[in-house]
């Protein structure tokens, strides 16, 4: 389905409050101590999927921004340029699902999930180890084994979060072709 | 709104600079902060921002809460910075005095220590700045004043539209939240984390469907008043540029110019006093 411009800008807004909302309010303990498990990426992977990789870029960029500017710390840009980077690649990566119909079969799972990997994979082993060095001069080994630590766990999350959210998404929508016209 | 950014309506010089000012006097500081290491322009920093702090009338009790969080933040970095690459200093700045030895790899050099220095002089130096920029720009400001320094009107807008509803998405969040817990839903630590991470999704599932719909009654409202017809649009909370608006710009201006000199001068980021 064609989207107009204006669903797009409303969906970069309401997006972003919501990725705000979840990473700054909804605190789910880890095993590790005193970390959290953020599900916004969950929010995000289905987002970009359902809107594109213009919404998903800055949903991320947005909500992230924001996040960073309300805990006060000042923005960590080298992550918040990779969470854009994920809602970015999300977004082209599934684009050719086709929630809007109704549609979320075992094989579009399938591909979901791939997308979630490649695209976390490449934001927190590449894009944020390598800004953290650029910008922060901040040690090699340290910032890879951040972001390795980060990537696995979003990737475990937003696998299973985006997943049954898009789950639940299509679910509600009618099928296409489920109505037919009367002869 | 105002106990989420910490907005603090006050009557002061800074009050007074317009929204885009400030956001572009911000993101002058901040780049200066960042592309430089040098020891001098990061402590100039630092302690140019103690009398703007009195000029904007912004007292230590506002910002408290947000302050610490960035100290417990500064202080994992460091430590993780030095559990993993104890020698990062040595090999930055090159030569090696040795103060203290801890066995095995953990060498406590000089070359390191300074370079913990720099790392917590680099939060000092930016983290003021954002703090003041939080607490003396109004939120709706900040979106008109993003279209001002070129950012797209629609994207400026969809910043707003996240600013408006972040309140109500967190009341609803809360109240989903609440109805779940009352139907046997657990989040806490006592709970497997896979059990944790579905319980998480009993919420998010009413939360994003009525946000979904949300989003339709919006867009539809503002594609019957014509959103996006023209290339540009006027805002509310815009205000015109004033002489201190243009002085604190070109200020902020000169910071970053120093930071690159300096980049220049020094051959790299970093100021070396051990050669």
């Amino acid at each position: 389905m064609k989207k107009s411009p204006i669903v797009t800008v409303v969906a970069i807004g309401i997006g972003a409050a919501l990725f705000f909302v979840l990473a700054r309010f909804v605190a789910i303990p880890s095993p590790v101590p005193n970390t959290n498990i953020s599900i916004q990426y969950g929010l995000l992977a289905f987002m970009a999927a359902l809107f594109g990789p213009v919404a998903g870029l800055l949903i991320g960029l947005i909500g992230h921004a924001l996040a960073d500017f309300s805990f006060g710390w000042g923005i960590w840009w080298s992550w918040v340029i990779a969470s854009a980077v994920f809602g970015g690649l999300m977004g082209i990566a599934a684009r050719k699902l086709r929630l809007e119909e109704g549609e979320f079969s075992k094989k579009d799972l399938v591909g979901f999930l791939i997308a979630v990997v490649i695209a976390h994979a490449a934001a927190w082993f590449v894009i944020a180890p390598v800004l953290d060095i650029v910008i922060y001069a901040e040690p090699a080994n340290k910032v890879f084994v951040q972001g390795l630590f980060a990537g696995v766990s979003n990737i475990v999350t937003s696998g299973i979060i985006g997943s049954l959210l898009c789950a639940a998404y299509a679910a509600a929508k009618p099928k296409k072709g489920s109505l037919k016209e009367e002869e | 709104m105002r106990n989420i950014f910490n907005y603090v309506e006050r009557s002061s010089p800074i009050h007074r600079l317009t929204g885009a000012t400030k956001l572009i006097c911000l993101l002058l500081w901040s780049f200066a902060a960042m592309t430089s290491y040098d020891t001098r322009l990061l402590a100039a920093l630092t302690i140019l921002s103690v009398p703007l702090f009195a000029v904007s009338r912004i007292r230590y009790s506002d910002v408290s809460f947000m302050l610490g969080f960035t100290l417990v933040f500064m202080v994992l970095n460091n430590v993780l910075v030095f559990a993993f690459a104890p020698q990062h200093g040595v090999s930055i700045y090159g030569t090696c005095h040795v103060l203290a030895d801890l066995g095995g790899r953990w060498l406590i050099t000089k070359e390191q220590l300074f370079y913990h220095f720099n790392l917590v002089l680099k939060y000092l130096s930016t983290i003021p700045i954002v703090l003041l920029f939080v607490c003396t720009t109004q939120p709706s400001e900040f979106a008109a004043s993003l279209n001002r320094i070129g950012v797209k009107y629609t994207v400026a807008y969809s910043v707003a539209l996240a600013l408006r509803y972040i309140p109500d998405i967190q009341r609803e969040y809360h109240e989903i939240s609440q109805a779940q817990q009352a139907r046997g839903i657990e989040m806490s630590k006592k709970q497997r984390l896979s059990k944790r991470l579905r319980s998480a999704s009993a919420i998010l599932i009413p939360l994003i469907l009525s946000s979904m719909d949300r989003i339709e009654i919006i867009s539809n409202a503002m594609e019957l008043r014509g959103f996006g017809k023209h290339k540009k649009r006027s805002w509310y909370m815009a205000r015109p540029f004033r002489a201190a608006d243009f002085l604190s710009m070109a200020f902020c201006a000169l910071l970053l110019a120093a930071a690159l000199l300096l980049n220049y001068l020094n051959g790299g980021r970093f100021w070396n006093p051990f050669i």
